[in-house]
């Protein structure tokens, strides 16, 4: 009787809405045990807002990753492409003449796009392992970083600066602090980028016919040709959005930083990574949600706010919790399918 | 006349890496018409589907749609003018529902109305009894409604074209009426209907015209009234029927002193590939076969002997000793030697060499710390190069380099070399040319009666009927049946095949 | 006749071009054309004393022999991991790391700056042998069990490989005392040739003699060609995949002795960074299918020579060493376009096209 309910459950959900609510649930269970065992600064919504400002760059480039992985594919050049965007806007605004901010802009994006171009090519059309080709990509954009400028500095321009302290605040979510006194609670411009293209990418994802090429090629390449799809185009606007993604969040990132600097975003493509994969993306591909890759990001931020408020606030712990978190949502996506596939075949 | 035709194929030409798929090959296809396509596995009806649905580029030859010559790069580019297709192996994309996988590749715009395409999706699946919901992910969905979902994608398309490529072999009878009826009534509306099937039954129900090819050949085109189903079989084998002589007269029955004695036993034996379980026995000397249609659980029986799939239960004796059969190594330990029913991903290591695919069986027998030397693995290749007659360069090409037939010859020289006492063949005859089809027959009945126990198994009846002096009778995935002596006929065995006396 | 000879000589570069150690040494040549061009004198190998009052060799084929070596023993069991798997091990820096601060930690028993080793030489290194497995296991766990493509499998070490790394020795530096330990990364008075060279030249025959008296070499192919065939075959699949990820985790552990023994020391942050990419574009480099299959391991400790040729080079056209990563990136892409079998298709095509009347001609 049991197991008829559990066939049930496996068969009335699809893959991607069956992991997306793992993932929700445990980030809930996560917060809300973070609030009650270790209280203070959980329990302010500024905390969590806070988790927002440091990681909206990684929610974008996530969402970019997302992508690609639900097509099949993998960009491990997006950290590298952050520095490097980072770095670039920073070396324009700080050290030429009457910068603006808009040409900035535009040369984030102009460096994604152009990422993304050649990646895609030689993904798409040369078919080269994508892993190789953003592999190479990462090492270029790092080594073209140091190439642009090699120290660190932070940006003096003041309509940057301007910008990067421009606070949003959220109404009816402040506290009062120690003296009784009223503190917004606030949001960076970058969240509020980030928030938009997560609904811009969740509808495109879910409901545009390119959305469910990404997943057709993913779940299967040779039948998404058969039906007619342009496997190779999809491939291509795969990796393009990623890279321009990519691009948008370097200049996110450089907003909430202010520097450039060639360790900037050290790791960031690891940790898109494993928030696609914490987010219920799957490593084969056809199977994800950006919303999943938004709570990804957030159980990844909260989970390391934890270890660093229970005082295990050494540098290595991040790293090693990362990694527990990732080989459990790992191991759980391969025994959770692999149940699935035997429900569905008995 | 030909206003009436629909497509025109002319001259086409295609090859792959040293195989000739295609060799100047027409087909011609009207309106309102359904046209068999036969010919035997490899004899390249899948390639010239696969030229005219854009998979494949041809080399040489045109395509004339309604008389205009069209150019088709893309399975898009075939979608796009009319030409829709089903395939054997569904098509379709499991991690989406079933509506997205409908309509998903068609249309123009960016944005599509979900709403609406659930809707139309429904009411297409309604009338077509299709037990499917539009909303529903395809991966959740049995295999028969998988491939009625890819038919209905096809039928909705307003095709000019429908190609039905052995889209029955999963259905099951009810099934197979309902697309019959689907057929019939597209057929009224003027589409052409190219159908490829390997139940002959099946042509003879609904074909109007048969085109047969033959290794990448053209036999001919016939109106189905003008071929009886004999001449049919011979037309694809290429062969007069009286030509593929009983061999079995040929050969002696192997008359050692331990002849009838059991070699292997098998009780109330079931694998986790959805098989009933069933009990089996073979004696030494002795060549059976299992027979059913395609899907009943043949090749599923033998793999448990093999313990290629996960055994879940039974027991095994090998001479009368109770041993443990979990996985391939225990069965050869035990002299068992299994030659797969899929060359290419079962049997074949495409890359290495046909000298380390005729090693690997007995090298890993040998043991890992044991390697052939280089004298001892040329002098293995050789002598089977030799004795089976395999063409081939040298020992060093790479297997995948060879013809089909070669191939398989170099799988079964992998395993003769292991020198087994029960040797299983499942389907080695499929998709070969007739001379080598001929030549493994011939040699398992020699083997046979040099002693070794053989269970051959075959779609083609007759050539069960050539060697098995004993055949167990499957139906959905179940023994029901076993026949020895005068019952060995055509007609006993579709018989029991079909079930109900 | 003459066009008999042409076509003859053709067909020989033919096969000479479709060898699998072509393009390594074709790249070999052209570096030392490239180097000899710039510098005449850059094959000199001179004699020099070197800091502990040794008369040492010294140059840059030196160079490149000796900082190689780590490179060459990863590209061994990368090849097998790679054929194996069809995937490559991306955590072999961060297990580095892991293997050489478990070393250290046994050397100095968890003071960072002890007065004498606390355990013999061949014990730590034995303990980083088995630490070095241990990771390469799990890796292997993951991949052959839980059927994880290896990449991200290895996602997991490699993110958390540095810090596990940092956590073993109290994110200490502790400084080895005996100086013997820096003859592994340096050399034995006496004796004028870096040690690393006769370490990577021991491993090299021993993968030989491995090869040559076991089954490995066909197995690990047979697997990476055609798993579902090789199970059928009496070949268990997954113990072989899991095989060569322990495997790669023993040649971690000997790059690890070398690379800590250099500095007596260790950075968990920059230890053997990025050495897996180098790794991998050595097994690329050697003509080595990244998809699995039929391997050579030869072209693929070539390649991992000339990618330390490559580097040396680089630093000899004083080209900074956090710049390299991009030019090195530039020619792993120029490498991976020309062997990419569409790459070449469409090449032929552009040939075809731009010389149609030669082809009628011939």
């Amino acid at each position: 009787m049991k197991e008829k309910n559990k066939v049930s459950i496996f068969n009335k959900m699809n893959d991607t809405s069956l992991l997306l609510t793992i993932t929700i649930v445990i980030f809930f269970l996560m917060y809300i045990g973070a609030v009650l065992f270790q209280g203070g600064g959980f329990s302010k919504p500024q905390m969590f807002f806070n988790i927002l400002n440091a990681n909206a760059a990684l929610i974008i480039t996530a969402c970019g990753m997302s992508i690609v992985m639900i097509s099949g594919g993998i960009d491990i050049s997006v950290g590298g492409v952050v520095a490097l965007v980072s770095m670039c806007c920073a070396v324009y605004l700080d050290k030429t003449d009457s910068p603006s901010l808009l040409v900035s802009v535009l040369i984030a994006i102009g460096i994604g796009v152009a990422y993304g171009l050649v990646q895609g090519f030689l993904v798409a059309v040369l078919d080269i392992q994508p892993f190789i080709v953003s592999l190479a990509g990462m090492f270029f954009a790092r080594g073209m970083t140091t190439i642009v400028n090699t120290a660190p500095f932070n940006v003096e321009n003041q309509a940057f600066i301007a910008l990067k302290d421009t606070r949003v605040n959220v109404p009816f979510l402040g506290s009062y602090n120690k003296k009784g006194i009223y503190v917004p609670a606030y949001i960076e411009i970058g969240v509020i980028v980030a928030l938009v293209l997560v609904i811009l990418l969740f509808v495109v994802l879910r409901w545009t016919k390119l959305g469910r090429s990404f997943y057709a090629v993913g779940g299967n390449k040779q039948s998404a040709l058969m039906m007619g799809i342009n496997v190779r185009r999809t491939k291509f606007l795969s990796h393009l959005i990623c890279s321009t993604l990519a691009g948008i969040g370097g200049y996110v990132y450089f907003l909430h930083v202010g520097s450039g600097s060639a360790s900037h975003a050290m790791g960031m493509e690891m940790n898109a990574i494993a928030s696609s994969i914490i987010g219920g993306t799957l490593l084969t591909g056809g199977v994800g949600n950006i919303i999943g890759t938004f709570f990804g990001v957030l159980s990844l931020s909260t989970i390391q706010n934890i270890v660093a408020s229970a005082g295990l606030d050494e540098a290595w712990w991040t790293g090693i919790t990362i990694a527990a978190m990732l080989c459990i949502f790992l191991l759980i996506q391969s025994v959770v399918m692999a149940q699935k596939k035997k429900a569905i075949k008995a | 006349m030909n206003e009436t035709t629909l497509l025109k194929m002319r001259g086409i030409v295609k090859s792959f890496p040293g195989v000739r798929a295609l060799q100047n090959v027409d087909f011609t296809l009207n309106k309102g018409e359904i046209h068999a396509l036969m010919g035997e596995n490899g004899a390249g009806k899948s390639t010239l589907i696969k030229v005219l649905t854009g998979v494949y580029p041809k080399d040489a030859g045109n395509i004339e749609l309604e008389g205009k010559a069209v150019a088709i790069h893309s399975p898009q580019d075939a979608q796009n003018l009319g030409i829709s297709t089903v395939y054997q192996e569904i098509t379709l994309c499991p991690n989406l529902t079933v509506a997205e996988n409908m309509f998903i590749g068609r249309g123009e715009g960016v944005l599509t109305n979900w709403k609406q395409i659930n809707a139309d999706a429904d009411k297409l699946l309604q009338s077509l009894d299709i037990p499917a919901k539009a909303t529903q992910q395809l991966s959740n969905c049995s295999i028969a409604v998988q491939q009625m979902v890819a038919i209905a994608r096809a039928v909705d398309m307003d095709c000019k074209v429908l190609i039905l490529d052995e889209p029955t072999s999963s259905l099951d009878e009810q099934e197979v009426e309902k697309l019959f009826g689907l057929m019939r009534d597209l057929k009224e509306m003027g589409v052409g209907i190219i159908f490829v099937t390997h139940f002959l039954d099946q042509v003879y129900e609904v074909c109007d015209k048969i085109t047969v090819l033959r290794d990448g050949q053209l036999v001919g085109e016939y109106e189905i009234k003008d071929l009886p189903r004999v001449q049919l079989v011979a037309k694809m084998l290429g062969k007069e029927m009286d030509d593929l002589s009983d061999i079995k007269g040929e050969t002696n029955e192997y008359k050692g002193k331990d002849a009838g004695e059991i070699v292997f036993e098998a009780k109330d034996l079931q694998s986790d590939a959805g098989i009933k379980p069933f009990d089996f026995f073979i004696k030494k000397g002795e060549v059976n076969g299992f027979t059913g249609l395609l899907g009943s659980g043949r090749s599923e029986c033998v793999r448990a002997i093999f313990g290629a799939d996960r055994i879940l239960g039974g027991k095994v004796k090998v001479h009368g000793k109770d041993v443990k059969i979990n996985k391939p190594i225990d069965a050869m330990r035990n002299g068992i030697a299994y030659l797969p029913e899929d060359r290419k991903i079962d049997g074949i290591i495409g890359d290495l060499s046909v000298r380390e695919n005729i090693i690997l069986a007995l090298q890993v027998l040998t043991g890992f710390f044991k390697p052939f030397s280089k004298a001892e693995a040329n002098a293995f290749a050789d002598e089977f190069i030799e004795k089976l007659n395999i063409k081939t360069s040298s020992a060093d090409k790479p297997i995948k380099a060879l013809s089909g037939g070669n191939q398989q010859k170099v799988i079964l020289a992998r395993w003769l070399l292991m020198h087994p006492e029960y040797l299983i063949l499942d389907e080695p005859t499929r998709g070969i040319d007739v001379g080598t089809k001929v030549a493994i027959q011939k040699l398992v009945l020699e083997l046979a009666s040099e002693g070794m126990s053989v269970t051959f198994i075959s779609s083609e009846t007759d050539e069960m009927l050539r060697t098995c002096s004993r055949l167990v009778v499957m139906r959905d995935r179940k023994v029901v049946g076993e026949l020895t002596g005068d019952d060995l006929t055509q007609n006993k065995i579709m018989a029991t095949i079909a079930g109900g006396e | 006749m003459t066009k008999d000879k042409k076509g003859n000589a053709l067909g020989v570069i033919k096969t000479i071009a479709s060898n699998q150690l072509f393009i390594p040494l074709l790249a070999l040549v052209l570096l030392a054309v490239v180097n000899l061009i710039n510098d005449p004198t850059f094959f000199e190998i001179k004699n020099v004393t070197n800091n502990a009052g040794y008369i040492v060799k010294s140059g840059a084929l030196i160079t490149i022999l000796d900082y190689g070596s780590e490179l060459a023993i990863l590209a061994i069991g990368m090849t097998l991991v790679t054929a194996a798997s069809g995937g490559q091990d991306i955590s072999v820096g961060a297990t580095i790391a892991i293997a050489g601060s478990a070393m250290l930690r046994v050397l100095c028993g968890g003071n960072s700056r002890p007065d004498t080793i606390q355990a013999p030489i061949i014990v730590a290194f034995l303990v980083a042998c088995i630490v070095g497995m241990l990771c390469g296991a799990f890796n292997g766990m993951l991949v052959s069990i839980f059927k994880i493509q290896p990449m991200i499998a290895t996602l997991i070490l490699f993110t958390a490989g540095r810090s596990i790394a940092a956590w073993i020795n109290n994110n200490e530096l502790p400084i080895v005392p005996d100086p013997k330990f820096a003859y592994f990364g340096g050399f034995i008075p006496g004796i004028p040739i870096p040690t690393t060279v006769f370490i990577a030249a021991i491993c090299i025959v021993i993968i030989a003699l491995v090869l040559k008296f076991t089954n490995l070499g066909l197995y690990t192919q047979a697997v990476g060609i055609n798993e579902s065939s090789s199970r059928l075959n009496g070949i268990n699949p997954t113990f072989i995949k899991f095989l060569s990820f322990v495997i790669l985790g023993l040649c971690v552990a000997v790059a690890a002795l070398i690379k800590v023994s250099r500095l007596s020391t260790i950075n968990y942050s920059v230890i053997a960074k990025d050495i897996e990419m180098d790794a991998i574009l050595a097994v690329a480099l050697g003509g080595n299918a990244l998809s699995g299959g039929k391997f050579n391991i030869w072209a693929s400790i070539l390649g991992a020579y000339v990618i330390q040729f490559l580097t040396t080079t680089l630093y000899k056209f004083n080209v900074p060493s956090d710049a390299l990563a991009a030019y090195k990136a530039v020619v792993v892409i120029i490498l991976v376009v020309f062997s990419a079998p569409k790459a070449r298709e469409y090449m032929e095509m552009f040939v075809k096209k731009l010389n149609p009347a030669r082809k009628e001609a011939a």
